[in-house]
């Protein structure tokens, strides 16, 4: 082997066309293209977020406007298109504006867990030893209880109402995405990339900004796709058992639970904000799994 | 075994008479845990020329890897001991802080590092990762560190280098991610090289060809390479000088062609009795009996003693130093005092 034929070993390919180099997005862009379940229930979220929204402006009665003498009636009675409920307020609008409270319920909770618990996590896998111990630990501490069981016992402590729901339902989800960003950092930290971004001259600070935040955020923005639903199911749970919401307010599991004592007469009343409950959870589920797919780039 | 050294002919390297680049000198390195102390490198002394390739050879354990790390301090502060002198052109690494570290690392100093497939992080584009290194240390745009990447991955011969400056680590083979490591490792013209056993992971025709793009490219840029290897054909290719480590220590030092080919330590002759290359088949390849000493035990005496074929009383008493067996060339035997 002589120094000559080195011209050899690196000359180019034979030039033709080749496929365009896509980003990273692009190639999940196009993964998610023909996967058209996902697509499916993708669009049904916006549908639902887009009506959430929109509900001032479409809803067509005030949501907590009773009219007496129009109670439990069923859908398509006169002007309410889905009936009416045990106050005679619109179904409809009600369910509406309930929406808006479930995604709240189900969104807001979990993006506050993914910052508290995404930053302790990357923080324990990252320093490893005694902060590790004694943030996994506490976390273990808080995982042992059932999440319906601590979610009621935070919120029944603290009191009613949304605010304190959703941070009931916070410091349920944060020991889960802690350990999952925990585990993820580890995995990472351990990598040759981290130790040659060292050698290259990083400082840990900017190691894991870059390169731990990097590969830990894809494994943690999945799974806390996959908790929304959870979120949605436990907040409206909450307010079922009178935990959640303050009553006038609408909201679907607060809906579902005083639509209770109607099943006998209307039974299609109470199936309503079950029935939005189920395929909004569904919805987000479907999609968080599709996409867990459509980003796994390793695959 | 007659070894085909200098394959590559390698011109003359600059003259040693001048103040060497590389420095180092009694450096040992101890890992320190609750249950015991690993004496990892005990005493190691060497020097190296600007411009001149050391391959430092030994078994799995023997202290190459640490001694190499040592070097740009890449091990972990809390758990590590070091001590002994170090210097690198003016930078005196020995009594450098972190912070002062990081300003050499990836620019005086840089390493590659044994797998591709790990050492490059696979969430960003080839580009950004060389372009992250020129821009932290030329402290330039964003444009100029792509600039700079697009002439780093021709220069180390990557095919269509516009393509794959945008292409993920995953998108692309072993033998081009290890040429893009190169790149990273090159992007600041650093005067020192560390090669920690680039090619072991690598398929051997890959092997061949980046043994080849390093010799061109240290030529070329006038570095000074550490090549960390177990292979001693890797060894007789690139390297100007050998360093054989046994047990933390240097035990034989000299040019590739007296080591290879007239080994004078036991532990180097049993190595290259025991390589396969151009062998009868059937032929019985000798073997050194035995396996390298538990770091965590002191131990008295030549550290080869217990697998040694020569062993003589003067050998268990005490470590043998280097001594010269011909000009350049030295062994730490207990034959040769």
């Amino acid at each position: 082997m002589s120094v000559a034929s080195l011209s050899d070993l690196s000359a180019a390919p034979p030039t033709e066309k080749l496929p365009p180099v896509r980003g990273y997005w692009a190639s999940v862009g196009n993964r998610l293209r023909y996967d058209y379940l996902t697509i499916f229930f993708l669009s049904v979220i916006a549908i639902i977020v887009v009506l959430a929204i929109l509900a001032p402006l479409i809803a067509p009665f005030d949501p907590t406007k009773s009219h007496m003498a129009y109670r439990l009636k069923p859908p398509g009675f006169r002007n309410f298109m889905l009936g009416t409920d045990e106050l005679g307020r619109d179904m409809l609008s009600r369910l509406l504006w309930g929406g808006r409270t479930s995604l709240l319920m189900g969104i807001f909770p979990v993006l506050l867990a993914t910052l508290v618990g995404g930053s302790l996590g990357v923080a324990a896998g990252f320093m490893g030893g005694r902060t590790n111990t004694f943030i996994m630990r506490t976390m273990d501490v808080v995982f042992a209880f059932p999440s319906v069981l601590l979610a009621v016992a935070i919120s029944g402590t603290l009191g009613g109402g949304a605010k304190n729901g959703m941070l009931a339902l916070t410091l349920v989800f944060i020991p889960s995405i802690c350990r999952v960003a925990e585990s993820a950092t580890t995995q990472v930290r351990g990598l040759d990339f981290v130790e040659a971004a060292r050698a290259s001259g990083g400082s840990t600070l900017s190691i894991v900004r870059t390169h731990i935040l990097g590969n830990v955020l894809g494994p943690v923005f999945i799974f806390a796709s996959s908790l929304i639903s959870v979120s949605i199911l436990l907040g409206s749970g909450l307010s079922f058992l009178g935990l959640g919401v303050e009553p006038p307010t609408p909201d679907w599991g607060l809906m579902l639970s005083t639509l209770r004592a109607g099943i006998y007469t209307q039974p299609l009343l109470c199936a309503l904000p079950g029935a939005a409950i189920f395929i909004t959870s569904l919805s987000f589920n479907l999609v968080s799994d599709g996409l867990r797919q459509a980003m796994d780039v390793k695959a | 075994m007659v070894y085909d050294t200098h394959a590559l002919a390698a011109p003359p390297s600059p003259a040693s008479t001048g103040t060497p680049l590389v420095e180092v000198r009694d450096l040992s390195v101890e890992f320190v845990s609750r249950e015991s102390t690993t004496r990892a490198v005990n005493g190691v002394s060497f020097s190296l020329a600007p411009g001149e390739v050391l391959c430092i050879i030994g078994e799995s354990g023997s202290g190459k890897s640490v001694t190499m790390r040592a070097l740009m301090k890449l091990h972990p502060a809390k758990h590590t001991r070091i001590s002994g002198y170090m210097r690198v052109a003016d930078h005196e690494v020995s009594a450098h802080s972190e912070r002062e570290m990081r300003d050499i690392r990836g620019s005086h100093i840089s390493m590659i590092f044994q797998e591709p497939m790990t050492s490059l992080d696979p969430v960003y584009r080839i580009g950004d990762q060389i372009a992250e290194t020129v821009v932290h240390h030329k402290k330039c745009s964003r444009a100029d560190g792509y600039a700079r990447a697009l002439e780093l991955l021709k220069l180390v011969g990557v095919p269509s280098p516009e393509r794959r400056l945008k292409a993920y680590p995953h998108e692309l083979s072993g033998g081009l991610r290890q040429r893009a490591m190169i790149a990273v490792a090159l992007s600041c013209s650093p005067t020192l090289l560390l090669a920690d056993e680039p090619t072991t992971a690598l398929d051997a025709t890959v092997q061949i060809q980046v043994l080849v793009l390093l010799r061109r490219l240290q030529q070329e840029l006038g570095m000074a390479v550490i090549f960390v290897t177990h292979d001693l054909s890797v060894a007789a290719q690139i390297a100007d000088k050998v360093a054989v480590m046994y047990a933390g220590r240097i035990v034989e030092y000299g040019s590739v062609a007296d080591v290879l080919q007239h080994p004078a330590h036991p532990y180097t002759q049993g190595m290259l009795a025991s390589t396969v290359s151009g062998h009868m088949r059937g032929q019985i390849i000798e073997a050194i009996p035995g396996s390298p000493p538990d770091m965590r035990v002191r131990i008295e005496g030549c550290s080869f003693v217990p697998r040694c074929k020569s062993v003589k009383p003067a050998c268990r008493r005490g470590t043998p130093a280097l001594v010269d067996v011909l000009q350049g060339h030295q062994a730490a035997c207990a034959n040769f005092v």
